[in-house]
């Protein structure tokens, strides 16, 4: 009992899991059985997967101890390509694999930059943020390029499932968070890229390439967010210059939320997912229950310290549960 | 002329001008400890560096089993059996006791391009036995590194190195930052290496240390060997006056 009491304090999303229960009651309550119905959550979920995949690159990215201010810039920027390549007459599978591989650039340069110079990703990102932002606006010519009417919508966008509960979009985020969470916990690469968050030094003694390691993180960060850019824009139907804008920091807030450590080494791909459900439960929640919508983000503000409070005193207790056997 | 494991001949480095290692030659014996002492910047640190792959020597060779290699990465000096445990701890403190005996090393069931999904299982087995073989007891290999004194640290270290059936062990001033009790237990470890025909290199600032554990004594002062002598025909005081 005492065993497993420390076994789940020491998990890092936990303190994200009960917010997360805790708030999805108090909206039920609250929107009096509206939260939960049919239709809120479909629209709940409709839109999960454009932040859910951002944030579980910025998660596996801060495990690997750095950081991406870029991606809501890059979010914009990948679909943009898309857009202005089939504006030309290139077809989707190779706008699409254009797209994935400028968003992979950007990451790659990214980390690059990062390791090469030894600088703080911070600010490497930060600047990447406004470049990817004003490329975005100069290859669009300042008009978002008209989208060409055989898209392949079935395969991101359309509903699907039982009462047409999913979008496509849910079912290619839930195969992503499969995929990358297998990775970081059951491979020998998610152990590397722990080694390299948790402490540099012992990584590279140990033989880890920490650099590849961390400009591979860079880059999967870059993808995932680029291919949640070009699913939202499938899903609103227009390449907007400006969305994206303020995501970089409701990623981190989402990974934050989630149990991840600024300082690398700690978290998990379901902390990130649920620290994204989170932010979205709260800001449909607010409205069903007719709060003033700009309560949003003074609540995601507080949770995301409240989460990070949370989690150290868990960690704490956990540590002092001594086992002795 | 004795078992030799190591021996390297005329090794230099330069550091941005400074003339850090200037001609080391020097043989380490299969099976023996030998304590390696000196001041700060005496050279030792570069010495060691160079034989875990963490700075490659400018010139110079290194002979492992006399063959002569070349040791560019510390993957390299790992396939060659000589294992570093680093005086700031070359463990991860946020993984699992487990997960950290495996770094770089992972057991995997199938793999491609060298990656692969672990085989928990053999790690959890492999994990419990090697911390036992050390005679370290802990109370499961899940537990996190962080969570352990710095002496079981530096005890997973070198059941680490024991694993992965390490011939040299070179230990970075081991003994810094333990308590009384801890420091006894490292070095009861680095006397117990000669048992299993392993190599400790045992780096200290602690003369004493290094008289109770090892079998010859090396002293370096401005990147060169001072003295080498056994330990039986020598003593600290004199080992003092040449540094």
């Amino acid at each position: 009992m005492k065993r497993l009491f420390k076994t789940y304090l020491e998990k890092p999303e936990l303190a994200g899991l009960i917010l997360l229960l805790l708030l999805i009651v108090v909206f039920q309550i609250r929107s009096h059985g509206v939260f939960l119905n049919q239709d809120n959550l479909r629209g709940i979920l409709g839109i999960l997967p454009e932040a859910g995949l951002v944030a579980i690159g910025v998660t596996i990215l801060m495990i690997s101890g750095e950081f991406d201010l870029s991606v809501g810039s890059v979010f914009a920027l990948m679909p943009m390509t898309m857009a202005v390549l089939m504006l030309h007459g290139a077809p989707f599978p190779l706008a699409l694999l254009a797209g994935l591989l400028v968003s992979a650039a950007i990451g790659f340069i990214n980390g690059y930059v990062t390791i090469r110079f030894a600088i703080p990703s911070f600010i490497t990102t930060l600047g990447m943020l406004f470049m990817a932002r004003s490329l975005t606006v100069v290859v669009s010519g300042g008009f978002p390029p008209l989208l060409p009417a055989d898209l392949p919508n079935w395969l991101f966008t359309s509903f699907v499932g039982p009462g047409n509960m999913f979008r496509m979009s849910f079912l290619w985020f839930a195969g992503i968070a499969v995929l990358t969470s297998l990775m970081l916990s059951r491979t020998n690469f998610g152990n590397w890229i722990k080694a390299t968050g948790g402490f540099p030094p012992a990584a590279a003694a140990m033989g880890i390439p920490t650099a590849r390691v961390k400009i591979i993180c860079f880059m999967l960060c870059s993808m995932l967010s680029g291919f949640a850019g070009m699913l939202q824009v499938l899903r609103l139907g227009s390449p907007l210059p400006s969305i994206g804008e303020g995501m970089e920091l409701q990623a981190v807030a989402s990974a934050v939320i989630g149990g991840a450590s600024l300082a690398g080494g700690i978290g998990t791909v379901m902390g990130g997912i649920i620290g994204t459900t989170l932010i979205r439960v709260i800001d449909n929640g607010l409205v069903l229950s007719h709060v003033d919508a700009n309560w949003f983000k003074f609540a995601i503000g507080f949770l995301t310290i409240f989460a990070v409070v949370a989690n150290a005193w868990m960690r704490k207790r956990a540590k002092a549960i001594k086992m002795e056997d | 002329m004795a078992d030799v494991i190591i021996s390297v001949h005329n090794l230099h480095k330069w550091y941005s001008g400074v003339h850090a290692l200037k001609g080391v030659t020097l043989d380490f014996t299969r099976g023996e400890a030998l304590g390696l002492v000196g001041d700060n910047g005496a050279g030792k640190s570069t010495l060691i560096n160079i034989l875990s792959g963490v700075h490659t020597a400018d010139q110079g060779e290194i002979k492992v089993e006399g063959r002569t290699v070349r040791i560019a990465k510390p993957r390299d000096a790992m396939d060659l059996g000589i294992e570093t445990i680093y005086q700031y701890n070359s463990m991860v403190p946020t993984m699992s006791i487990a997960r950290n005996l495996f770094i770089g090393r992972e057991p995997t069931r199938f793999s491609v391009f060298g990656v692969g999904l672990l085989d928990q299982k053999k790690m959890a087995s492999e994990s419990i036995r090697a911390i036992a073989n050390v005679d370290l007891h802990l109370r499961s290999p899940d537990a996190l590194v962080g969570e352990l004194s710095g002496g079981q640290r530096q005890g997973v270290a070198i059941a680490r190195a024991m694993h992965f059936k390490s011939k040299v062990m070179i230990l970075d001033e081991p003994t810094n930052h333990l308590s009384v009790k801890e420091t006894k237990k490292v070095i009861g470890f680095v006397r117990g290496l000669k048992e299993q025909g392993i190599t400790g290199v045992f780096i200290s600032h602690n003369m004493h240390h290094v008289f109770e554990c090892c079998d010859r004594v090396v002293a370096m002062a401005r990147g060169e060997i001072v003295l080498d002598k056994r330990i039986a025909e020598t003593s600290i005081d004199e080992v003092h006056g040449v540094l």
